[in-house]
């Protein structure tokens, strides 16, 4: 009886807000204490999960420019329902990696010095640049949504008339960004072991991305449209899974290519510590999704999808840490495991991540786009999915995310 | 500056030196450290004097987003800590790992050698090659003190490894090392090449504005065709039905 008084608090809301207290306590002892006292970073390892999660979030948020670049730019018109989901995910991505990328900075107060100090020799320069512009392209694409809902309509009009550069923008900046992660450590070539570093970091990074994005926010349609109604219809979810396979075997060709062209296939014929974190990381994210979306009943399938989703995923999570931390604990020979208040900053900030989603999906039109578009959208919107799809507030339809 | 390893006896007034000049803790230590820019590293009877190499094509210089850290035209490589952002891609890119993090401060800046810039500026020697009782450090012009090395390795062939390191490692440094023993059993990277590394980024950095003039264009293009495509799908589609005249036949 007594917990009907308060609002609904489900499991997930008590760990997320558990959670988002927890990192914040962590965050605030990083900036009483300093990194040394607070993370397991050293002169030796001065990047580590933070990093990674950066290129996880940012990945993640590939879905921002690929799914707008599908629809506005190559006229698929009938996967508008998730481009405002698409475009919700990107901007509270990047948003949470600028959070992270801030805490990650020795210095927060210079955070600022990028914008009027460049070096434009620095990959880091590009990425700080990217990653400004393109938040504030996202949140001019996001900004309809609020305006919409306060009922300001003529500065959409107005964002509306520069949409289109606005958008080609968008797609150019998060391609540059995207690749740039991996150029990165270009110039590292003997920190970064060899099945990680190569020349075509900045390549496959941007063709894994492409993959994640697209894998993100179809796990999102299949968690968002249940309760009988479908974000997307069946026919069209499995025309995204195809997407997925072939950017996947892309990837698993030029990577493999790329191995043997250097010479470093050898690497993986002991096991070691280093070939079994990329054997995990091809296999997982990688030769098994592909071979699960090859086939029709799969692709089909929701639970098939849940599965091939997450997995390509979970791949995705370990290329990227394998990049940024096990790749580099070759040399100098130096092993890295994140402290407990960098894992608590990490989940704290994933934790809010998915908080301000589901307040934002229940406040904000993100699902009611389909609606106002014209007719002509909802026409061809509506060919191959049987119903409408309005979804309704599922309370704690986040939960499973 | 040109390190003769065969000279160095392993006395530390380098070190000792340096501290003093840089007002550092006087204690000796065997590693480079935020009070360390100068530092002997024993290999059986060898001793190698670490220090920054203040690279002609300095890797910490070409990833500094900010240009917190400049080569300058005399040879050392500056740090304005007022600049730096704490990104700490210096730490993560630096071939010779010099550059050390105070990591216990909340205002974190990075510190190394400074090649004694002011000292230099005052026409002195850097207070390591002044402190040298055996000049085992020589302070000069690089282009004479390469002529130096080379005249070592000409006289005494049996003596040296025939090389001069840093001569076009990583596309040239200021520290020049003559050793007897090979240098990859001294602890230097026998990994990095001649290219300089900050060439690496660039083929990629190189390619940002193609990608964006060639990639506005085509992402332009497909717009332009597929919108078209839809505009004569949706008209052929009206015309079929015979419901709206030709665009251009309306009044």
């Amino acid at each position: 009886m007594k917990l009907r008084l308060l609002p609904r608090i489900t499991g997930w809301q008590a760990i997320s807000t558990t959670l988002i207290l927890a990192g914040t306590l962590a965050a605030i002892a990083r900036f009483t204490y300093g990194l040394g006292a607070t993370t397991n970073l050293t002169d030796e390892f001065p990047w580590g999960l933070w990093i990674g999660f950066d290129f996880l979030g940012i990945g993640l948020a590939a879905s921002g420019f690929t799914i707008v670049a599908a629809v506005n730019i190559f006229h698929a018109k009938e996967y508008e329902p998730i481009v405002r989901p698409a475009i919700l995910t990107a901007f509270i991505g990047y948003l949470l990696v600028v959070l992270v990328l801030i805490i990650d900075l020795g210095r927060p107060d210079h955070f600022w010095h990028p914008l009027v100090m460049w070096n434009p020799h620095s990959v880091m320069c590009e990425i700080s640049w990217c990653l400004m512009l393109y938040t504030s392209v996202l949140s001019l694409e996001f900004a309809p949504i609020i305006l919409e809902k306060v009922k300001i309509t003529w500065p959409i009009k107005w964002i509306h008339a520069i949409s289109l550069p606005l958008m080609i923008v968008g797609v150019l900046l998060s391609t540059l960004h995207q690749s740039s992660f991996g150029s990165l450590y270009l110039i590292v070539p003997n920190r970064l072991h060899a099945l990680w570093y190569t020349p075509l970091l900045p390549v496959l990074f941007f063709i894994s991305c492409i993959a994640s994005g697209i894998a993100m926010i179809l796990l999102e349609s299949l968690i968002l449209s249940r309760g009988g109604r479908e974000l997307l219809s069946t026919h069209l979810r499995a025309n995204l899974a195809k997407i997925i396979a072939i950017t996947l075997a892309v990837y698993f060709v030029v990577r493999v290519e790329d191995l043997l062209a250097r010479g470093a296939l050898h690497e993986l014929t002991t096991l070691t510590y280093y070939s079994v974190a990329f054997y995990t990381e091809l296999l997982v994210g990688f030769v098994v999704p592909f071979a699960l979306l090859l086939s029709d009943r799969i692709r089909t399938s929701r639970l098939g999808l849940y599965s091939a989703t997450l997995m390509v995923l979970a791949g995705f999570a370990f290329n990227r840490m394998n990049t940024a931390i096990t790749g580099l604990e070759v040399y100098p020979t130096q092993t890295y495991f994140p402290s407990l208040i960098e894992i608590f900053i990490m989940l704290g900030i994933t934790a809010l991540g998915f908080t301000v989603f589901s307040y934002v999906v229940k406040y904000l039109p993100i699902f009611e786009a389909v609606e106002e578009a014209g007719p002509q959208v909802q026409q061809e919107a509506a060919t191959g999915r049987p119903e409408p799809i309005y979804l309704t507030r599922d309370d704690g339809g986040m939960e499973s995310s | 500056m040109l390190i003769d390893l065969t000279l160095c006896m392993g006395c530390n007034a380098c070190q000792a030196a340096c501290k003093e000049e840089n007002h550092l803790s006087p204690n000796e230590e065997k590693n480079l450290s935020l009070t360390a820019y100068t530092a002997l590293n024993k290999y059986s009877d060898v001793y190698v004097r670490r220090l920054c190499q203040h690279c002609d094509v300095p890797t910490c210089v070409s990833v500094c987003p900010v240009g917190a850290l400049v080569k300058q035209g005399d040879g050392p490589v500056a740090y304005d800590a007022d600049k730096c952002i704490g990104c700490r891609y210096c730490l993560q890119a630096c071939p010779y790992h010099v550059p050390k993090y105070e990591w216990s401060s909340t205002k974190p800046r990075i510190q190394k050698c400074r090649f004694c810039a002011p000292r230099l500026a005052k026409g002195q020697l850097p207070a390591c090659a002044e402190a040298c009782p055996v000049g085992a450090t020589l302070f000069g012009d690089r282009d004479e003190l390469l002529l130096e090395a080379a005249r070592r390795l000409g006289a005494e062939p049996t003596k040296y490894v025939p090389r001069i390191y840093g001569k076009d490692d990583v596309g040239g440094t200021s520290m020049f090392y003559l050793s007897s023993v090979p240098f990859e059993q001294l602890g230097f990277d026998s990994r990095l090449g001649r290219v300089p590394l900050p060439m690496l980024t660039m083929s990629a950095l190189s390619k940002v504005p193609n990608v964006l003039s060639v990639g506005g264009v085509v992402l332009g293009g497909i717009w332009w065709i597929t919108n078209r495509r839809t505009e004569v799908a949706a008209f052929e589609a009206a015309e079929k039905k015979g419901e709206t005249p030709r665009p251009e036949e309306k009044p």
